[in-house]
């Protein structure tokens, strides 16, 4: 009976077109997570490049994993949503939800550039120094190459948490994909609730196995495993 | 814009969530462990079941937890088993990666004077290989711990929740002081359970103390 009721919201046509549809809620839920990624790389790269490459970072990266693993990403989605709220932000809008991504796609970039960097040999930045690669040069031809798959690495665990608190979103009243099973939930459809979760789950996968393939085409050749 | 005197009107209310959260972090974790056991063992005998059970564990692991709980509904109901069941699966991946990367860890050279000194495979196996391994295989039970801590709260949906109960009922009810104590002890709670768990390793690895 449940399959039942999968079948018929598949066959409802309000479920492929109009506003709360399938593609509609897909859309939005892609755009917001990809956006909310790319804000993030570009707001904490620059200074997670320099630490890295200053060799400071250490200990700041340490502390942003920890509290980063022990923060709720639910209560962090639900404190700035309220926050935004006081201070004037409609609740149905995007932004809120958007800044809460933005706030939870950070700490695994930020933490995931300064180790790569830092894990690139002191003796291989000196022997580009010796060659006489300006600090920038450095950083640019050297460092990010060889650290590039740790940071996609971060990249990617970003992104999949964002996909998946993007999903809560709907629990504050924004959209996505979320919707179709919090509004399932509330007027008791559970095909409405099952193909949401379904979706949602293989959108999680899909970003995952992705961005997989990404950080194994970005590991430059001299670091990949020879073939035997 | 906090309002103080809501914690101390709702102390018996915090403590109720209080072993909520306990109960939904700790039986999860510790089904994983039992879990990730096994299949650890499964891995150490044929190592070729490494990847399938990493890539399975992974699934589970980026399925969203609000999609695994909406999931789970028709088969076993809006409960406790529940969100039991999901939490669990996600710690699998963090558990069974670490256990094997801990036995996998401990140096040639001890388990050749081991072999010397003419241990058989199984003594070395406990009182050689595990007890090296330890530190490790704490590392993945805390991560496991306090990445459940998180997640519990988006049991919310369950009907349970535990402080996650307190974040959401503050939003629906635009309390901001329900919220941040919602989370604030979410937070607690996953340090506190982090340093006890830094505590038992200390303790059951007393020979890795020596260097401060």
């Amino acid at each position: 009976m449940v399959w039942d009721q999968v079948v018929d919201y598949l066959q409802d046509p309000a479920t492929w077109s109009g506003p709360g549809s399938i593609p509609v809620l897909l859309w939005e839920h892609i755009w917001v997570s990809v956006v909310a990624t790319i804000v993030a790389i570009a707001l904490v790269l620059p200074l997670a490049l320099w630490l890295g490459h200053t060799r400071k970072g250490a200990d700041i990266a340490g502390v942003v994993v920890n509290i980063g693993r022990a923060i709720p990403s639910f209560g962090i989605l639900v404190l700035t949503v309220m926050l935004l709220v006081q201070w004037g932000v409609s609740v149905l809008s995007v932004w809120p939800v958007l800044v809460a991504l933005i706030a939870l796609a950070a700490p695994p970039v930020f933490t995931n550039t300064i180790a790569g960097v830092q894990g690139v040999s002191a003796a291989t930045v000196e022997a580009a120094r010796g060659m006489g690669l300006k600090e920038s040069q450095l950083v640019g031809r050297v460092e990010v190459p060889l650290a590039s798959p740790v940071i996609v690495e971060g990249i990617r665990i970003a992104f999949v948490q964002v996909i998946a608190t993007a999903t809560l979103g709907a629990l504050v009243a924004w959209g996505g994909l979320g919707r179709l099973i919090v509004d399932g939930f509330s007027v008791q459809n559970q095909g409405k609730v099952l193909v949401g979760a379904f979706l949602v789950a293989l959108l999680a996968v899909i970003a995952e196995v992705g961005l997989s393939i990404a950080q194994r085409a970005s590991t430059p050749r001299g670091l990949r495993p020879r073939p035997d | 814009m906090i309002d103080w005197g809501w914690i101390g009107r709702n102390a018996d209310q915090i403590i109720d969530r209080t072993w909520e959260h306990l109960f939904l972090t700790l039986v999860p974790v510790a089904i994983g462990i039992v879990i990730s056991l096994g299949l650890t063992a499964v891995v150490l005998r044929w190592r070729r079941a490494f990847g399938p059970i990493t890539v399975t564990a992974g699934i589970l692991y980026t399925i969203p937890s609000l999609a695994l709980f909406a999931a789970l509904i028709p088969v076993v109901g809006l409960n406790a088993t529940n969100a039991i069941i999901a939490l669990t699966s996600y710690t699998l991946l963090i558990l069974v990666r670490n256990f094997v990367a801990g036995i996998d860890g401990v140096p040639a050279a001890m388990l050749e004077a081991a072999d010397g000194m003419g241990y058989t495979r199984s003594a070395r196996f406990w009182r050689m290989e595990v007890p090296l391994a330890l530190p490790v295989i704490i590392a993945g039970i805390r991560i496991a711990t306090i990445t459940t801590v998180g997640l519990v709260t988006v049991s919310v949906v369950l009907g349970l929740g535990g402080y996650g109960f307190f974040i959401y009922r503050g939003f629906q009810a635009r309390q901001i002081t329900q919220t941040l104590v919602g989370l604030v002890l979410s937070i607690v709670l996953a340090t506190i359970l982090d340093f006890l768990f830094v505590a038992l390793q200390r303790w059951l690895t007393p020979w890795s103390r020596e260097r401060r």
